[in-house]
């Protein structure tokens, strides 16, 4: 956090909710990003990402129950893909609160939390469909959008488009 | 008595009765159908393929399949700049087409520091109401057909023909804008606008009692919707629902009160949320009503803009849309209340492009449909159809 | 013109049924022909297109417009873009099922023609059990739709069947109960009879339909159950737009289409005959003599007949029609309940107080 700047209140609240969470997990996420349009962290341990998810649904005093989005990010710079997860705890707390966690680019893997907030099962699906990294445990992991047997991850910075599918040109 | 199990034909009782007779029995099974309701299919609203394992009528379980209007809206995205990203967002849910580029206006206008001139904003909430009706008349209309009463179908689209007059007169298309920039607006609205969207308004609220006596009180449509696809309020928020959805199951939250933006918080207006007088709290019933009430909410909101709004004169509406939009390094997650439910955008700049490093629409019928697994197990197929209609998707928001 | 001429009618019809060529009955075989013909014309053309007029004027907008004035033609055209089109059998369809379906179910839903009077000097065969034939042989509609459903191979033209059979077979009961009100208010089956014994100097007051405090009851009951016969939204889950794509019909294009459309309309009028017929008078003028004005004599009479059944058909089609613009489908599971939980009961209830005012009440 910036010292002396004076933080917006929801900005307030985030660090608050990360405070919490800090208190628990210690080293296991960075420190607190509390820039003005999306307050976030970033989860360094991975492997207890589904932790994690449940200690910020399930703890009294953050109840984030709700998962707004979960994106797909591809960092082409540090070679990792990784998602963006936009929390609220609405119409409780309402306060706001965003998690990154990465993953190596070719092969990577993060924990599912599918089983935390049903939201996730969609958007970890279309995240693997287009970026390529899989989500371990997950319930029904396929692709959404592209046909199952479509090759590459489209939203990766450089992906080229098969040539063909079953014949067709795909190029145009 | 012996069971046989002969491969093929499953087990087989075979009882001895007396020297020369031997009957032999099989139980009736009823096998499980798999029908795949879609992609083309009239109820579908839209390429949407459901394939239903289905015992008789009753359906076990109904899977949806997503894909077949996927246009790669957030690769396009990352190859054209902010402002070119605008007709693009119009034809993610394309029949609230102003609603999105809202959505997306406010989102990039986080991300940069401009002041939004107030006939501006007024402009913009005006224009996105008379979609968020236009957009509601639709969903209630094919929600109708879906049941089989053809005539509201008809009406719900005479009204929207004079709402979409109005936005072509505004904006010069019908249905895909490219109207609300970032930043402002294309143009000015013409200089009777206000006085025919008022005429427009008194000539509506009567009809929207008309359509209230035709389809929501008819006991028929009434006995098709109560009480089918019961969505309680915690596993709708753990499930992401938002919008009519969630305030259909009884969760009084709308963005534009409880996350405001624009100029939403000077507006006076109620947020409906069924009651559980009329329906059960959370099924289809409820949702067609939330629809229903929102669209004489909207109304209100809109004649208030043509009161408020600031004169013209000396107006210009593209003083603050910058000449070229590069917005500082950040990211930033921002929504707004579409008709159908919450629909965000998750745009990551580098500060120094033009174009967004990442762009991504949290769509929100991509999220109300991720429930049609659970909601439909153990459901008739009218039943399954009834569903479907009440949570009012889009394929193009679905598939992006 | 003769036929103009109400008594030659009869002189015409005896010297067809004496008509005889190579030995074979060939001039019965024109006099069942002749209200086909009649019925298929009008039926087909002021049927569909009274549909599409009507429904159009409902929903607030203007219908055929385009072909002849006010798209009178519509219908014509559309018989002749029909015959011409490409008889399509899918590969895999049951072929002989697929291509009896349509006949059979045209048969069925056109046979009770043959019992109806359309005036009185003019029914087709005067079967003395005319109302247990008409009753009787609209079943046979139901393994033609059982054959289409079936033999298109189609999962939805299946479910479109088998619904439809299940409804039919289930409200022909209280729909046969209903009608037997009215053949015991009558005396007799035989619908010319029938017919004839409404006539009277007061006009309408002699139908059965206020013959009794409770006829209104099997005439509601008939009505609500001739809908679910001839698969009529409320009732129209067999052929549910919007659930089935076009339910056991889904497959068929071109002239087998036609076909079964035809079929469909004609039933319709069928039922909206045979309501009139029993409650409403039939060929019977409605008008009753006031005073000096002889209102009903001058409306009564061979070719009025014809007129006024006519257009009682019509009313009870533009009834039916209104119904399934107006009100949303029923589920199949509430369809069942209404037939079997509330019509039959009431129809039971009808007959038994029926036969109480026939046997008590002089």
């Amino acid at each position: 956090m910036e010292e002396g700047k004076v933080l917006s209140q929801s900005v307030q609240q985030s660090a608050a909710a990360y405070a919490i969470i800090h208190d628990k997990f210690g080293e296991a996420v960075s420190a607190f990003d509390g820039n003005e349009t999306m307050p976030f962290f970033e989860v360094i341990n991975t492997s207890i990402w589904t932790e994690i998810a449940l200690f910020m649904r399930d703890n009294p005093k953050l109840q984030f129950n709700y998962l707004a989005c979960l994106s797909g990010v591809d960092y082409q710079a540090e070679d990792k893909v990784g998602i963006v997860c936009n929390f609220e705890s609405l119409g409780i707390f309402n306060h706001k609160l965003s998690v990154k966690v990465k993953c190596a680019r070719s092969g990577g893997s993060i924990p599912s939390i599918a089983c935390v907030w049903h939201t996730a099962n969609w958007h970890e699906r279309e995240a693997y469909d287009m970026f390529g990294m899989s989500f371990a445990g997950h319930p029904d992991f396929k692709r959404i959008l592209c046909p199952d047997d479509w090759e590459g991850y489209p939203l990766l910075k450089d992906y080229k488009v098969q040539e063909t599918y079953h014949g067709i040109k795909v190029p145009y | 008595m012996q069971e046989l199990d002969i491969a093929g034909m499953g087990s087989i009782r075979v009882t001895q009765k007396s020297d020369n007779v031997v009957v032999l029995e099989k139980d009736l099974m009823t096998e499980q159908m798999v029908l795949a309701m879609g992609p083309q299919h009239p109820s579908t609203h839209g390429v949407l393929k459901l394939e239903c394992l289905t015992d008789g009528e009753v359906i076990t379980e109904a899977v949806p399949f997503l894909g077949y209007l996927h246009r790669c809206f957030e690769k396009c995205c990352e190859n054209v700049d902010y402002p070119g990203i605008v007709p693009y967002t119009d034809r993610l849910d394309y029949l609230t087409g102003m609603n999105n580029e809202f959505a997306y206006a406010i989102t990039v206008e986080k991300l940069l520091d401009i002041e939004i001139p107030r006939r501006v904003e007024f402009i913009r909430v005006m224009v996105a109401e008379l979609n968020r009706i236009a957009s509601h008349l639709v969903a209630i209309g094919t929600y109708g057909i879906d049941l089989g009463a053809f005539t509201p179908f008809l009406f719900c689209f005479r009204d929207r023909e004079h709402i979409v007059a109005l936005l072509e007169w505004a904006s010069g298309a019908r249905m895909l804008y490219n109207y609300i920039w970032v930043g402002g607006i294309a143009n000015d609205i013409p200089a009777d606008f206000n006085k025919r969207v008022k005429e427009f308004v008194d000539y509506f609220r009567p009809k929207t009692v008309e359509l209230y006596k035709l389809l929501t009180e008819n006991e028929i449509f009434v006995k098709r919707t109560i009480g089918i696809g019961i969505m309680p309020a915690d596993v709708a928020i753990n499930y992401g629902w938002s919008g009519p959805m969630l305030r259909g199951s009884g969760v009084k939250w709308d963005l534009r009160r409880n996350d405001p933006y624009s100029i939403y918080p000077e507006l006076d207006f109620a947020v409906p949320v069924p009651d559980g007088k009329d329906s059960e709290i959370g099924d289809c019933l409820s949702r067609h009503l939330v629809r229903v009430l929102e669209m004489e909410e909207s109304l209100k909101i809109i004649e208030q803009c043509i009161d408020k709004m600031p004169s013209s004169e000396g107006f210009n509406p593209r003083s603050a849309v910058p000449k070229r939009v590069r917005p500082k390094a950040g990211e930033v997650y921002g929504r707004a209340e579409n008709p159908r439910g919450e629909l965000g955008f998750y745009i990551q700049s580098d500060g120094k492009s033009t174009k967004p490093v990442r762009c991504k629409a949290r769509s929100s019928c991509f999220v109300n449909l991720s429930a049609m697994k659970d909601l439909s197990k153990g459901q008739l197929l009218p039943d399954l159809v009834a569903i479907i209609g009440s949570i009012d998707i889009v394929l193009g928001e679905v598939d992006r | 013109m003769p036929l103009l001429m109400g008594n030659n009618l009869n002189v015409w019809s005896e010297a067809l049924t004496g008509f005889y060529l190579f030995g074979l009955p060939i001039g019965l075989v024109i006099l069942a022909a002749i209200p086909l013909v009649f019925i298929a014309l009008y039926s087909l053309t002021y049927g569909v297109y009274g549909e599409r007029k009507i429904s159009a004027f409902m929903q607030d907008r203007l219908g055929p417009m385009e072909v002849g004035k006010w798209g009178i033609l519509q219908t014509i055209a559309d018989i002749l873009k029909l015959l011409q089109k490409e008889d399509i059998v899918p590969t895999s369809a049951d072929k002989f099922l697929f291509v009896v379906g349509p006949g059979i179910l045209f048969v069925g839903s056109f046979l009770a023609f043959a019992v109806l009077p359309f005036s009185p000097a003019f029914i087709g065969a005067n079967l003395n059990v005319g109302l247990f034939f008409a009753i009787g042989i609209v079943a046979i509609e139901v393994v033609g739709i059982l054959a289409a459903g079936w033999g298109s191979n189609n999962k939805w033209s299946l479910y479109g069947a088998v619904r439809s059979v299940a409804q039919i077979v289930s409200y022909e009961i209280p729909a046969a109960i209903a009608l037997l009100c009215g053949a015991m208010m009558a005396g007799t089956l035989d619908m010319q009879k029938i017919t004839m014994l409404q006539s009277g100097t007061f006009g309408f007051a002699h139908f059965y339909l206020f013959h009794s405090p409770i006829a209104w009851l099997p005439f509601l009951i008939y009505f609500i159950a001739s809908l679910a016969e001839v698969n009529r939204a409320p009732f129209d889950i067999p052929e549910a737009e919007s659930e089935l794509v076009a339910g056991y019909f889904t497959e068929y294009s071109g002239m087998k289409f036609a076909v079964i459309f035809l079929a469909e309309y004609g039933s319709m009028f069928m039922v909206s005959a045979i309501i009139s017929i029993v409650f409403l008078g039939g060929w019977n003028s409605p008008l009753p003599n006031i005073g000096s004005f002889a209102l009903n004599d001058w409306t009564n009479g061979p070719v009025w007949g014809a007129f006024w059944i006519i257009m009682k058909g019509f009313f009870f089609i533009f009834v039916q029609m209104w119904l399934r613009w107006t009100l949303p489908r029923l589920r199949v599971d509430q369809l069942m309940y209404l037939c079997w939980k509330v019509l039959t009961p009431f129809a039971f209830v009808s007959f038994v107080l029926t036969a109480i005012w026939e046997i008590y009440v002089p």
